[in-house]
């Protein structure tokens, strides 16, 4: 199976940057979408299949949490994974988006190991390295 | 321990764990300093990142074009040879992450707190003044032969807004 990728991250450094970790974890790749924050990305889902959504929490126009809760509210993604790659590691944010069905998440900073590990406990095809 | 130790204490992990993490570099802090007068003026790149909640305040990162072009070539894998949009990205973006980690050891302490979106700024011979009277603490960093200093301060909000970290409420409502 090949995946479609949507990266949401306010920041494009590290939509870069999760882009280069995706490309070396071994999974089969179709294409990498990005937005800047969950309005450009709601924009994206409507008009493109996506497999897998990582996403930012802390971001301008639409937070992480409301794409989240978005994407479970809505029939034809709520099977959609979706991974939180963020600052936040409270309860406050980490605890609403796994009540809301988040897949998992990712504490920034990260490493490649990190991204790839929490991947490999998601995505149905496995993870080669 | 002081709240003033565990926050330089948690700064400080917080910014060799980033360095060491995203960038493969080793970072080592110097002498500690606590400001509270008026700001000296700065040249280059500085990015703050708010914290607000029961204890609001800022941290913020600044650094030369030189360290912050080293800073978006390292973290991109990409020579940057100018401050440009990708640079200022990468330097907001790394303080992000240093003010996140530190905002996230502090909640077991201080309850939840809400943080800012990053702001970059780069100039010359600019000043920043925060309205409040915190103390900041401040510490500059060696990079190899470079240096950066990271700034942070922290004190009881008088009177909280009730924190709307994340999400939404019952009116807010999402059309898909």
């Amino acid at each position: 199976m090949e995946f479609d990728v949507l990266l949401v991250d306010d920041s494009a450094a590290i939509r870069k940057i999760l882009q280069r970790v995706l490309r070396q974890t071994g999974i089969a790749i179709r294409t990498i979408l990005e937005a800047g924050d969950g309005q450009e990305a709601l924009q994206i889902l409507n008009g493109q299949t996506v497999n897998l959504v990582l996403t930012d929490i802390n971001m301008p126009k639409m937070d992480g949490i409301q794409l989240l809760a978005a994407i479970k509210g809505a029939a034809s993604w709520r099977d959609i994974p979706v991974v939180m790659v963020t600052t936040e590691g409270g309860e406050s944010s980490v605890g609403e988006a796994l009540r809301l069905g988040a897949a998992g998440y990712v504490r920034k900073p990260f490493t490649a190991d990190e991204i790839k590990g929490k991947l490999a406990g998601i995505l149905p095809a496995p993870v080669v390295s | 321990m002081t709240l003033k130790d565990d926050l330089l204490r948690s700064l400080s992990k917080a910014v060799e764990d980033v360095f060491s993490i995203m960038l493969g570099a080793k970072v080592v802090g110097g002498d500690v300093a606590f400001e509270s007068g008026a700001p000296d003026a700065h040249d280059g790149v500085l990015a703050f990142v708010g914290v607000a909640g029961s204890w609001a305040g800022a941290g913020c990162m600044s650094c030369s074009p030189r360290v912050a072009c080293r800073i978006c070539s390292q973290m991109l894998m990409s020579e940057s040879t100018a401050v440009n949009e990708d640079v200022l990205d990468a330097v907001a973006e790394l303080t992000n992450m240093i003010v996140g980690s530190v905002k996230s050891h502090l909640e077991t302490e201080l309850g939840p707190l809400g943080l800012s979106i990053p702001t970059v700024v780069f100039g010359k011979n600019f000043t920043t003044k925060s309205a409040g009277h915190a103390e900041w603490i401040v510490r500059p960093f060696s990079w190899d032969s470079d240096t950066f200093e990271v700034r942070m301060c922290l004190a009881p909000n008088q009177c909280p807004a009730p924190l709307r970290v994340h999400g939404f409420g019952p009116a807010d409502q999402i059309s898909v």
